[in-house]
């Protein structure tokens, strides 16, 4: 398709859920994360399909599981505080294996914070925001464009992996217009959704969707079974955006929006001779930790660069060569707080 | 001779885990009747709670989705509105819907959601062990109130059954008991009138059953029914509290639309 | 006429049944059931007229009743 239109990433978040078959949005209001159901209450009731404004964050997750317990594709969106609320949902759906799409267009905190840029819940979101030691596939847009793409494949992974799926991003890529081509939903081969509850037809089998494994040895082997299906998204899953990093001398790597001011800042300083390259990892979880380690075996030098005080560099410094150095910068997001990139520069050159 | 009393075919044929007396069991039979007598079992998706009645897909022959605490009513929201063609019934304690679960209960009553809830109040949380509930009756005394609900400290026990019959959203809201055969008989045909405000898309229906624990109030069953019959029914009167179809007849949504939309875009995002 | 089955091994004695019978037809034994609980069993059993109001309060459908039509 050559049609480009220009809008903004909350909007190409809704317009993709919509190319995806997504027909039920369950939400609550919160900035700067609003055009996501202002676009979608308007949108979906011409589809047939179903908007609900929830009583709050927990009643919208809480839906979202019971849609999707019956096989259709649902979302919610939200925004730091209120993604703090939908942990239990989440939890719950991770551990009952429902699929469905979250998107968290991040605000700074802790607390009510601000509503500025952050990238402080990379924490939250990657290493299981709720109780119990479960994973949910994180995607990190940087664009519009990939806003657009990414929720397209958030659908996909969800139905395949029967896992919820988050889209982290922030009000840079969220709240920012740019061109999107929308591109069509692609052809995708599916699991069927043999697991989900539409009431016992006699001669079937009774359908339970539930987290709660008492027998002996049950729940070991449900938690054996999650973590198997995380094996398989580190193997299979992956996806990073590498720029400029064959010859690199030092290798940046950043994620969402500050990845858009790091490649400024390494443009400028190929401008100025300096081989500099980015890694710029699209999936947060599963952490591309392979493609750590294969640029970490030419270049030995790793700036990473958070709206955040450190949080991505954890799994950078687990994920390089051993021989590698990685390095640190991040300021804890809040308003003015957001790099430029002649900032960026300075910090690449201390370090080249 | 011929058999006159039979378990309803929804109800699966096992023994339940209920302790002696427990009136789960009993409920749980009331509302399997109603399920064979509309036909709505291959249809029906039930909203398991957490509480003694998580086990609900145990006891029950239908699907079942199992809510975290309190949540119960918010699933049944997105269930019933994925597929409003099914049958949805939740049911929950009194701490999952009366404590934790106030803001799902009241928002999706008030929104005239077309689900059935069964609210059972035993003033107590069986479950954890006797802890005191919202429904917990000034005096009685528990497991965190060694000293007796106290109404200037704890406040007095919730009336959901009344409370809901404000919202507007809902069409029928009653309080039954099963501790007589007569009651019993009374909760058969008010659990049956809230099934039929569903089976006829009127609206949201609410059933609060009295129900006794004897294993937490520290009693035996026959006392623990006792009670129901004495202080429990004084506090909290059986009866209709509404009965208005307050929703109109819709015709079923169309199905849904899974497949990719034709791609359509308002005018504000112009083209480039 | 009627006549009632208590199935012992779903008894959990609570003793229910025992209150709703107007002509108490049902006690509780001392004998032990397999769940460790002292079952209901009916005494006088001529006398039964198939009411199954005992069965309608039995939390565990422990009782099936039938009756002459």
């Amino acid at each position: 398709m050559s049609q480009r239109l220009f809008v903004k990433g909350n909007e190409a978040v809704a317009m993709a859920a919509i190319e995806a078959g997504c027909r039920y949005y369950f939400g609550y209001p919160i900035t700067p994360q609003s055009d996501i159901p202002e676009y979608l209450s308007r949108e979906l009731p011409k589809l047939n399909g179903e908007f609900i404004q929830a009583e709050s964050e927990v009643g919208a997750i809480n839906m979202l599981l019971g849609a999707s317990a019956t096989g259709v594709r649902a979302m919610t969106s939200s925004s730091s505080p209120g993604i703090s609320l939908k942990q239990e949902g989440i939890s719950y759906m991770a551990g009952s294996e429902l699929p469905g799409v979250i998107v968290n267009i991040s605000r700074s905190g802790p607390g009510l914070g601000g509503i500025d840029a952050s990238q402080a819940d990379y924490w939250q979101s990657v290493k299981g925001g709720g109780h119990g030691g479960y994973h949910i596939i994180v995607l990190a847009p940087a664009s519009v464009q990939e806003m657009y793409d990414l929720t397209m494949l958030a659908f996909d992974l969800a139905d395949i992996y029967r896992t919820p799926v988050m889209v982290l991003a922030d009000s840079v890529v969220g709240q920012m217009k740019e061109a999107l081509v929308p591109n069509p939903r692609p052809e995708t081969t599916l699991p069927e959704k043999d697991w989900v509850v539409r009431g016992r037809k006699e001669g079937t089998e009774q359908k339970i969707v539930k987290s709660l494994f008492l027998g002996d040895g049950e729940l070991e082997a449900h938690n054996w079974k999650l973590h198997g299906k995380y094996d398989v998204m580190r193997e299979k899953e992956c996806r990073q955006e590498l720029f400029m990093t064959e010859d690199a001398q030092l290798i940046v790597t950043a994620f969402g929006s500050v990845a858009r001011i790091a490649k400024t800042a390494i443009l400028t300083a190929r401008e100025a001779g300096m081989k500099v390259g980015l890694l710029r990892p699209i999936t947060l979880f599963p952490f591309p930790t392979q493609a750590y380690r294969d640029v970490t075996g030419q270049c030995k030098k790793i700036l990473d660069i958070e709206l955040n005080n450190g949080q991505m560099v954890e799994d950078v410094r687990l994920s390089v060569a051993r021989d590698a150095e990685v390095h640190f910068y991040g300021r804890p997001p809040g308003a003015g707080s957001l790099p430029v990139p002649e900032e960026l520069f300075e910090q690449i050159k201390k370090y080249y | 001779m011929q058999q006159v009393f039979q378990r309803p075919v929804s109800l699966k044929d096992v023994p339940t885990h209920f302790c002696p007396g427990c009136q789960h069991g009993t409920i749980h039979r009331l509302v399997a009747e109603a399920m064979d007598e509309f036909g709505v079992r291959e249809r029906t998706i039930g909203v398991a709670s957490v509480g003694c009645s998580v086990f609900l897909y145990g006891y029950f022959d239908v699907d079942v989705v199992e809510a975290p605490h309190g949540r119960a009513p918010a699933v049944a929201t997105g269930v019933k509105r994925a597929r409003p063609d099914s049958f949805v019934f939740t049911y929950q304690g009194d701490g999952d819907l009366a404590a934790i679960g106030t803001a799902e209960i009241i928002h999706a009553a008030n929104r005239g959601e077309d689900i059935t809830v069964i609210f059972v109040n035993n003033t107590t949380y069986g479950m954890t062990g006797g802890q005191m509930a919202p429904t917990t009756m000034v005096g009685q005394k528990t497991s965190t109130s060694p000293y007796g609900r106290d109404h200037a400290k704890d406040g007095s026990p919730i009336r959901m059954a009344e409370l809901l019959a404000q919202l507007g959203g809902v069409a029928f809201s009653a309080r039954v008991a099963v501790n007589t055969p007569k009651n019993l008989m009374d909760a058969r045909k008010q659990i049956k009138k809230a099934f039929r405000y569903q089976v006829e898309g009127k609206g949201f229906s609410f059933i609060e059953a009295l129900s006794t624990c004897p294993t937490a109030w520290g009693v035996t069953p026959i006392q623990a029914n006792e009670r129901i019959g004495g202080e429990m029914i004084d506090y909290f009167p059986l009866g209709q509290f509404k009965d208005t179809a307050q929703w109109k007849p819709q015709p079923p949504p169309p199905a849904p639309v899974e497949q990719p939309g034709a791609l359509s875009f308002p005018e504000f995002m112009n083209e480039i | 006429m009627g006549r009632i089955e208590i199935d012992e091994t779903r008894c959990k004695g609570c003793g229910l049944c025992t209150t709703a019978c107007h002509l108490k037809l049902i006690s509780l034994t001392r004998e032990i059931n397999v769940l460790g609980f002292t079952p209901a069993v009916t005494t006088n059993r001529e006398r039964c007229t198939g009411c199954a109001l005992c069965a309608q309060l039995c939390p565990d459908l422990a009782i099936t009743v039938f009756k002459d039509k």
